[in-house]
């Protein structure tokens, strides 16, 4: 029985749980991430006002290009400020 | 598992399948009347040499771990430590080693020994296997008895599309035989999912890709260049844009290895060109989990991401390496990565002239992605030997070609903003009074490779170039 070797990383992420999506986004604080590809904030720009006008708060983010993976201190910074996220990518 | 401890005293390792072993088996029985006490060690015939009691090494464990590569050998071992040692018969080396005046009478003075069958060709993977298998740490793929190997590989996901070489501990542990790095020490943290790769892993993948063992300091190289932040495997793997690692090697290690950088030499028939790429794409793809259509995006891709890897012919250039250009003692090889499409032919057979020539290329590199884009995107331009030859014939060194290149690469704003040539793609109006350059400064990097018949060149279009893209990167091969 020929034996191999496991040419992979053999490291799996751990499955997590998800947070219960929020009955409402009212009154919770809401991270728009912009990767940086052209026109990404015309999308974002109106989701903001969208979000706003349901009485979420809104903190915008901006990845420096969106070629590379968010910066580790990015991800912090959202993951701390924020409570929902989302990431728009528009070409 | 542990090496066998040594007895103090005089040790021989011999094999009666041997002349000169048999020759010596007098002067063995001289030694073991001696004061000094003598184990001998037999690899094939216990019985052998007869009257001197000899220890079996049947499973060749002690001839494994002596490093035995030839009988016979004699050692002296001191508190259990070798102190000295002479392979085959030699009366002067066997008489400073014993301290003894009157060895062999009767013996030519020198004869040479056999080899071990510790290094049996025959046997030496299962060896190292039983003996070294130890420091494999990757997890055991047991394949089922009616399972086809090369299938099973195929099932699992871990190919690119074509057949690979399946990974054995015999295969791994001699391809690890090919750095002197420990199988343990991480290489770099793969994209697309960070993963840390070691040289272990490294290793396994290029056994799949059809490497051999002395190729490996090169894919290292190129894993450990590609992981860097200025390459951005990450981009490189995610852009809907066609490129892949393109890998050019310089240096010393061209030649030791094999590498084509003559006849065809983007193409097939050469195991060195054809499987080094593959091997560092088969790393992403399995250690970094970089796969088509997960994180690669590419519209098209290219061909060449099974694996792009060609040498500079420096023997035959006119001009400084790529290496050199680039920081590197010539002496010193390197390997540097592009993210780049797949080749495209120049034909000019009709420039006699540098500067006709130099208009020629610089015609056909303006074309790189778009004619009327400038400054977004780098490019090889490797230059056929014929070509190079109408630059040397003129004195014209590297930075001179790469200089009037660049002057004839200016582009009149007027002629690429949006809308002229009737063609809606092109730089905003603003631009339309400017002249703004096709590369940036260091945008073209400058090869030479091909066969010697052909007035032939070649570009390879880059990927978005710089801080948001991807920057080329030389790294230096070590053993």
């Amino acid at each position: 029985m020929p034996v191999i070797l496991d040419p992979t990383s053999e490291r799996r992420p751990a499955a997590r749980e998800r947070l219960d999506r929020p009955p409402s986004l009212e009154g919770l604080t809401v991270g728009l991430l912009d990767i940086s590809k052209p026109r990404g904030n015309v999308f974002l720009d109106r989701l903001d006002e969208r979000l706003t006008a349901i009485g979420a708060t809104v903190r915008r983010y901006s990845k420096p290009t969106f070629t590379k993976p968010a910066p580790v201190d990015l991800r912090h910074e959202i993951a701390t400020q924020c409570e929902v996220v989302i990431e728009a990518l528009a070409d | 598992m542990t090496a066998p401890a040594l007895p103090d005293g005089l040790v021989a390792v011999v094999k009666r399948d041997c002349p000169t072993c048999t020759m010596v088996a007098s002067v063995l029985r001289q030694l073991a009347d001696g004061d000094t006490p003598l184990t001998v060690y037999v690899q094939d015939d216990p019985s052998f040499p007869e009257g001197l009691s000899p220890v079996h090494d049947a499973d060749l464990a002690v001839s494994w771990h002596q490093g035995i590569d030839t009988v016979p050998t004699l050692l002296r071992v001191e508190h259990g430590k070798e102190t000295a040692r002479t392979e085959g018969w030699s009366r002067a080396e066997w008489e400073l080693l014993t301290g003894r005046r009157d060895l062999g009478e009767g013996l030519p003075p020198f004869r040479p020994g056999c080899g071990s069958l510790s290094v049996d060709p025959d046997r030496v993977d299962a060896l190292r296997v039983r003996f070294e298998g130890g420091v494999l740490r990757s997890r055991r793929v047991a394949l089922a008895a009616l399972e086809d190997e090369v299938e099973a590989l195929f099932d699992r996901g871990w190919t690119d599309g074509l057949p690979v070489v399946p990974p054995t501990e015999a295969r791994v542990l001699q391809m690890l035989e090919g750095t002197r790095r420990p199988p343990d020490e991480v290489v770099a943290v793969v994209p697309p999912d960070l993963e840390p790769v070691t040289v272990e892993k490294v290793a396994i993948n290029a056994v799949m890709a059809g490497c051999r063992p002395e190729y490996l300091p090169v894919v290292l190289a190129a894993v450990e260049a590609a992981c860097t932040d200025a390459f951005n495997i990450h981009g490189v793997l995610a852009t809907t844009m066609p490129v892949g690692p393109v890998l050019v090697v310089n240096g010393p290690i061209r030649n030791a290895i094999g590498m084509n950088s003559g006849v065809n030499v983007f193409g097939q028939g050469n195991r060195a060109n054809s499987t080094i790429g593959r091997a560092l794409q088969l790393v992403v793809r399995n250690v970094g989990g970089g796969r088509p259509g997960g994180v690669d995006r590419a519209t098209h891709g290219n061909p060449g991401k099974v694996g792009f890897c060609f040498a500079e012919d420096e023997e035959g250039s006119p001009f400084e390496p790529l290496h050199v250009a680039r920081g590197f003692d010539a002496g010193q090889s390197t390997v540097t990565l592009f993210a780049g499409e797949g080749p495209r032919c120049i034909v000019d057979q009709l420039s006699r002239t540098p500067e006709s020539l130099a208009t020629s290329l610089a015609a056909c590199l303006r074309t790189v992605h778009h004619p009327k884009l400038p400054l977004v995107f780098d490019a090889v331009l490797v230059l056929g030997p014929e070509h190079a030859r109408v630059f040397a014939d003129a004195g014209w060194d590297r930075p001179r070609v790469l200089d009037e290149l660049h002057a004839r690469l200016q582009l009149p704003g007027g002629e690429i903003v949006r809308g002229a040539g009737e063609m809606a793609e092109g730089v905003p109006e603003a631009f339309a009074s400017a002249t703004l350059p096709k590369f940036r400064p260091d945008g073209i990097l400058l090869a030479h490779a091909g066969g010697g018949a052909g007035l032939f060149s070649a570009v390879i279009g880059g990927w978005a170039n710089g801080a948001v893209g991807s920057t080329p990167v030389t790294h230096p091969i070590t053993p």
